[in-house]
């Protein structure tokens, strides 16, 4: 590990501010995070983020986020987005090298690039209702790194586990987490 | 209401380590225990139990283990005979349960047995005597028996089946063990955990651990004091032999990830079992590469550790599960505690075993002032340390105490 200044462009200092403040006020921590998402035609939909809850009070991002959802021309769609099963490996991706660029920075370890290379296998019998008894979930996802980093092999790997324990999205897809869906009518 | 100057709650080593500390000050107290001396070593351990930490490591302030066999390890009924003998001068009122403390204008109140006491000071030395079960136990299947590690004997225990033994710590390998060894299958969730070697270059990985320095650390210099007095005991068996994963998968044990939940009956298990065996492996390879720096020269590197195809859930009714098993950590038990003494997380607040209630100290604790506090070994620095506060805490107070500071006798 090196002890040099890094500047992977993570403000760890205000991180760790961020941390002392939760721990000291637990409410400050409790976040819920919004996204709303609508249906324009066939499978294609937009979901937009913009507003979220935290600090104890509504907050909002400097702008609104958008994401078209829908599926491509194999499933006789008109492709206009990435499928909602690739926007949850995007979110993983983004989730575990946003982990590996702050406890890089964290451990002052200066990063050079960072590519991730998300894999998902899926067996679509699941979705399709074609067999009962495949689920409609990913079998395996696989994630391959490749990091050029000024540290040590091991100590790289370290950065990748570490950002994966505290990953919420890689939490998400390894554990699971209880879903509520209410239906209002017009 | 009898009086004393300091009352320690609990009769165990490190209650005893205090007692001789106090007394080599004069220092007027009683020890106070719910059972016998070394209550937990008889009541709470099973029976082929043996120390993590070799003889030479048992001691305590005035004693070392004198013995001809400093690299063995005690089984629990040794450690409590040795603790029975330690105990002799001590001032210990056994069958003595305490049931509330409190604070006073002046001191505490400290109502066990029959009685009250009375004290400026008070050190709760009361160990670790609850078994932490997950709140996802509460969706067993009723016909799978549950039982904590802190209640395991032996396999006779648990009725037929399999047994899933949820926890790779330091009980958690060692029951698995012992349970696939009687003919059980077992299952072992694993989240995270701690490997080491029974032996690294020719010596025991604690002797190294002693040797360069990493059992001295100080509670305050730690990175993350909340992280290295939460992790998991080290997966080490009081013995010869290392019980890795990998040991424990050569013998036929089967891995599934942390548990993470039951639903319909059916034990669903955490996706991240590659990256805690990762972790570990990772933070192994730091620890030894450590101990190369301290000796010179570099040792031998255990085999990374194997990751099944493990299975993501299991059928809790089919009856291939007949019992779990949880050696999901042990705590302390302060529901008698009835003064402000907590954070907001409900954790006792210490700095050091220093409560922040003046005259109240908290001993016994795993990394409490150092990483040695986890073991009997630290039990002497820990009381050395914290008598030492406590009696610049009664000279710091009014001249007149309305209790005697020296023993008059």
């Amino acid at each position: 590990m090196t002890t040099t200044t890094a500047d992977n462009g993570v403000n760890v200092e205000a991180l760790l501010g961020a941390r002392e403040a939760i721990t000291e006020n637990p409410e400050l921590g409790q976040f819920t995070w919004r996204a709303t998402n609508t249906w324009l035609k066939g499978t294609h939909s937009r979901g937009e983020v913009e507003g979220f809850y935290g600090l104890s009070d509504e907050q909002s991002h400097t702008k609104k986020f958008v994401f078209d959802a829908d599926h491509p021309l194999q499933f006789a769609a008109e492709d206009n987005g990435a499928t909602p099963a690739e926007i949850v490996l995007v979110a993983l991706g983004g989730c575990l090298t946003g982990g590996v660029a702050s406890v890089a920075q964290q451990r002052g370890i200066q990063l050079q690039s960072v590519k991730a290379t998300i894999e998902a296998d899926h067996d679509l019998r699941g979705i399709l209702g074609a067999d009962p008894e495949v689920p409609s979930r990913f079998n395996a996802v696989r994630v391959r790194y490749e990091i050029d980093a000024d540290a040590s092999t091991e100590d790289v790997q370290a950065l990748v586990a570490q950002s994966q324990k505290r990953s919420a999205v890689f939490d998400l897809l390894t554990n699971p987490t209880a879903v509520t869906v209410d239906v209002h009518t017009a | 209401m009898p009086s004393t100057t300091t009352v320690v709650v609990g009769a165990g080593h490190s209650g005893l380590a205090m007692s001789r500390c106090l007394a080599d000050r004069s220092i007027d107290h009683v020890l106070l225990e719910r059972g016998q001396v070394a209550n937990s070593w008889r009541t709470q351990r099973w029976d082929s139990l043996r120390l993590l930490t070799p003889n030479w490591m048992t001691r305590l302030p005035g004693f070392g283990y004198s013995g001809d066999d400093p690299d063995g390890f005690l089984t629990a009924a040794e450690v409590a005979g040795l603790l029975n003998g330690y105990s002799e001068d001590a001032p210990v009122h056994t069958g003595t349960d305490v049931s509330r403390l409190r604070a006073t204008e002046d001191g505490f109140e400290v109502e066990a047995g029959d009685g009250v006491w009375s004290s400026p000071t008070v050190v709760v030395a009361a160990g670790l005597t609850r078994g932490v079960v997950p709140a996802v136990a509460d969706a067993l299947p009723p016909q799978v028996v549950s039982l904590h590690a802190i209640d395991y004997r032996n396999p006779t225990q648990l009725p037929e089946g399999g047994v899933l033994v949820v926890g790779s710590s330091s009980s958690g390998v060692q029951i698995a063990e012992e349970l696939h060894l009687s003919g059980r299958r077992v299952t072992m969730a694993t989240g995270e955990h701690v490997r080491l070697p029974r032996r690294y270059r020719g010596r025991d990985i604690l002797w190294w651990m002693d040797a360069v320095g990493i059992l001295d650390e100080r509670w305050d210099e730690l990175d993350d004091i909340l992280r290295a007095r939460s992790l998991p005991s080290m997966q080490l068996v009081g013995g010869d032999r290392s019980l890795d994963l990998n040991a424990l998968q050569s013998l036929g044990v089967r891995l599934t990830g942390r548990l993470a939940g039951i639903r319909d009956g059916r034990a669903l298990f955490s996706g991240s079992l590659a990256n805690v065996c990762r972790l570990a492996d990772l933070k192994l390879g730091r620890l030894l590469r450590r101990i190369d720096e301290s000796a010179g020269g570099s040792g031998e590197r255990a085999e990374p550790t194997r990751v099944p195809d493990a299975p993501l859930d299991l059928d809790l009714r089919s009856g291939e599960i007949g019992s779990v098993v949880w050696a999901t950590g042990v705590e302390p038990d302060h529901s008698w505690f009835d003064l402000p003494a907590f954070d907001r997380s409900g954790r006792l607040e210490h700095e050091g075993g220093v409560t922040t209630l003046p005259g109240l100290y908290v001993t016994g604790l795993p990394v409490l002032r150092r990483r040695r506090s986890t073991f009997i070994d630290g039990a002497a620095v820990d009381a050395t340390e914290l008598s030492r506060h406590l009696a610049d805490h009664l000279d710091s107070r009014a001249p007149a105490l309305p209790y005697p500071r020296r023993r008059t006798a």
